[in-house]
């Protein structure tokens, strides 16, 4: 194995792959071969390093140094510049939105700088498609480790130590959900990994699976020990076609250290793993239904008990986790999980991704210790609202979370916490929003979602749901009732508590926390039929200030269904009933005479 | 490839990949070479190969190696420095290609700075 002197990290994860890092990472390989620096310089496709925003991301070590929206026209430069003579390349530097001082250093930027990253250590740092570069970062560490010293209960002893909940949303303890699997009599157990990741905005477990699949794998054989199972499955739906080659290469080389497969380290435990693509529908995140779907029936749930721990994939003993669940593993097996439970909170453990999204100036995924609070996440890693604009809210926790406002923003995060204030914590979306954001749009939005995904089996979800999504409709095209706002609360708190699964139990969630803290805006929808942030178009007016306006003429000549007239130098006046509400005339408008009401 | 069977052969694994990711780790000493156009003009690219070739001879994972712009000492050129971890950084002048296998031997191992190349050291 040749040494290099420096290390070029092109991202290769989905978001930057989307913006051009294939062309880059060829324009890299050929420039270097062309100069005959590919012997001293190692070029690695990496995971996703979080910040999309601002991709293809590649990151030259042994500076550390962080380039931006590179292109293939960018190589050249940065191999002559920066390899060669050793001159960064300031243009394409990471820059602060809000002020233009370059931050070069990885880690000194305010991005990564408040992040604690365990489930996603690896990513975005070492090339996924190599078992080698996982194992130089401690990489199975923790496998042999249990296999050779530990007992499967004393596996099952750490996690419950580590105070780990279950990541995709629930919050429940996993090393007592394994405990009940490990406990449970049977011939034959399955351990599955839920990689059915659907949530609006949410891309956690798909970056996991890109950047660090062997964290997933090595998890999932560290369960199978504890709990005696022998067999298992990763759940990944069928639209996350790059992590699933990356599992398939990742299970192969396993095999070939014998890591996977019979008689794992020359002990008698062995381990198979198969992956099940998802066909796309959103229910089949949920367990029961996940296991149907695996089974090869219809993806639709069933009540539990009887829980998977006792009768669940084909009737066997089986334990379901999330990707982020499975990746958080290995860490707590080879640092301890006293080590674990010493980060977060009272209640809950460790740390927390959350794929940050919508009116904020850094979008991207970020890994946070429990306890941080919003204002953390929004504003210093997140670099505040886009725009300079107002901040309204956040959703949490995807179409089964909820909107929390202003006043929650020093909220520390954890499960209780969220909870205690209608939202959830969810897999990890954290949409932000601000003063253009219509509550009840966005309501109306993951209601709609969630009543599309019902799979129909149960009465509550698959007719309640369509009601509220009626009455929602309503309400933003200006015919709302005053007795709509009771009912929406009374169909909501209905659909909660009969519902058969976790999809119907939540779909209210963004509605009742919407009518909680934004009661008000539903008012002025209904009563006084007006959408207060200007976003609903149906009762959106464009009106022209005669005080202000100067007769230009500007506004008549680009509105496209002539609603607009009036005599040259004199004010001009919108006809409400042909408008179609473009809002052309108002960035038309020289002196802003035109506003949005 | 061979099985791993105990935390033996893990170990060896990661020995052998730890080069994978040292550079990434950024070293406990760092060489550096500048490559001004002043550094090029004198040879720095020789003295870069050089070490690259010495460090590989060597089996030495745990050095950065990294490039720099012209100082402003461009009669000195080529320049190479020097920085073990907690210590100054030493800067030698006029360095030849001959000079490197010495100046990681001794100085970059065993910590002897070499009197008759050094011309600065920043504290």
């Amino acid at each position: 194995m040749s040494l290099y002197r420096s290390h070029i990290l092109v991202c290769n994860g989905t978001g930057c792959v989307s913006s051009g890092s294939k062309e880059v990472m060829e324009a890299f390989e050929k420039t270097l071969a062309k100069r005959g620096m590919d012997k001293e310089v190692l070029l690695v496709p990496t995971g996703c390093h979080g910040m999309c925003e601002m991709g293809p991301v590649v990151v030259v070590y042994p500076e550390g140094t962080f380039y931006c929206r590179v292109t293939p026209e960018d190589v050249t430069e940065i191999i002559e510049e920066h390899l060669y003579k050793g001159r960064i390349v300031e243009r394409l530097l990471y820059k602060e939105p809000l002020k233009a001082t370059e931050i070069p250093h990885y880690k000194e930027i305010p991005f990564y700088s408040k992040q604690y990253r365990i489930a996603l250590r690896n990513c975005g740092y070492i090339n996924p498609d190599n078992i080698d570069e996982y194992i130089a970062r401690d990489g199975y560490q923790a496998l042999v480790k249990a296999l050779t010293e530990m007992t499967p209960e004393q596996v099952v002893e750490e996690v419950k130590t580590s105070g780990l909940r279950g990541r995709g949303g629930g919050g429940f303890p996993t090393g007592l959900k394994w405990s009940f699997c490990a406990a449970s009599k049977g011939d034959k157990k399955y351990i599955i990994c839920n990689a059915d990741e659907g949530d609006p905005g949410a891309f956690m477990d798909r970056s996991i699976l890109e950047g660090d699949p062997h964290a997933v794998v090595e998890g999932m054989l560290l369960g199978a020990y504890a709990m005696g199972a022998n067999e298992g499955y990763v759940y990944c739906r069928a639209e996350y076609p790059l992590a699933i080659r990356r599992l398939k290469w990742t299970i192969d080389q396993a095999k070939e250290y014998g890591l996977l497969g019979e008689n794992i380290l020359g002990t008698n435990f062995s381990f198979d793993l198969h992956i099940k693509e998802g066909a796309g529908a959103f229910v089949c995140g949920e367990e029961t239904a996940l296991m149907a779907s695996i089974e090869g029936k219809r993806g639709m749930p069933r009540p539990r008990p009887p829980f998977p721990a006792n009768k669940g994939l084909w009737g066997k003993p089986t334990n379901i986790n999330n990707v982020e669940t499975w990746a958080n593993v290995p860490t707590i097996l080879r640092e301890g999980g006293e080590w674990y439970s010493s980060i977060g909170t009272e209640k809950s453990k460790g740390t927390k991704v959350f794929a940050l999204t919508g009116k904020v100036n850094r979008t991207g995924l970020v890994e946070v210790p429990m306890g941080t609070t919003l204002r953390e996440v929004v504003f210093d890693i997140g670099g505040g609202v886009l725009n300079g604009k107002k901040f309204k809210a956040v959703q949490i926790g995807g179409p089964s979370g909820g909107c929390l406002t202003e006043e929650h923003l020093d909220l520390p995060i954890s499960y209780e916490s969220l909870t205690g204030a209608g939202a959830i914590m969810g897999s990890g979306g954290l949409v932000v929003m601000d003063e253009d954001n219509c509550m009840v749009d966005v309501a109306r939005f993951f209601l709609e979602f969630t009543q599309r995904e019902s799979c129909g089996k149960c009465v509550p979800c698959r007719e309640g749901t369509k009601k509220m999504l009626d009455i929602l409709n309503r309400i933003v095209v200006g015919k709302g009732k005053p007795e709509d706002l009771d009912n929406l609360e009374y169909l909501a708190k209905m659909i909660k508590e009969t519902s058969l699964c976790g999809l119907g139990q939540t779909a209210p969630n963004p509605i009742l926390t919407t009518l909680r803290y934004f009661r008000h805006e539903y008012e002025a929808h209904i009563n006084e039929g007006r959408c207060p942030a200007g976003a609903c178009e149906a009762l959106t007016r464009f009106i022209i200030d005669p005080e202000k306006c100067i007769g230009c003429t500007k506004c008549a000549r680009v509105c496209p269904v002539e609603a607009i007239s009036g005599e040259v130098k004199k004010a001009h006046v919108i006809d409400q009933d042909k408008c179609v509400k473009c809002g052309a005339c108002m960035e038309a408008c020289p002196v802003k005479a035109i506003s949005r009401k | 490839m061979p099985k791993i069977r105990n935390l033996e052969d893990l170990r060896k694994i990661k020995e052998q990949a730890t080069d994978l990711t040292a550079a990434r780790s950024g070293g406990k000493t760092r060489i550096i070479i500048g490559m001004g156009t002043c550094g090029i003009a004198a040879g720095a690219r020789a003295i870069l190969d050089a070490v690259m070739k010495e460090l590989d001879k060597r089996g030495l994972k745990d050095v950065a190696v990294e490039t720099t712009g012209c100082i402003g000492m461009c009669q000195e050129e080529p320049l190479l420095d020097v920085i073990r971890q907690g210590e100054s950084r030493v800067t030698y002048g006029k360095v030849a290609p001959e000079d490197v296998s010495r100046i990681i031997a001794e100085h970059v191992v065993n910590g002897q700075v070499l009197d008759d190349l050094v011309i600065g050291r920043t504290d």
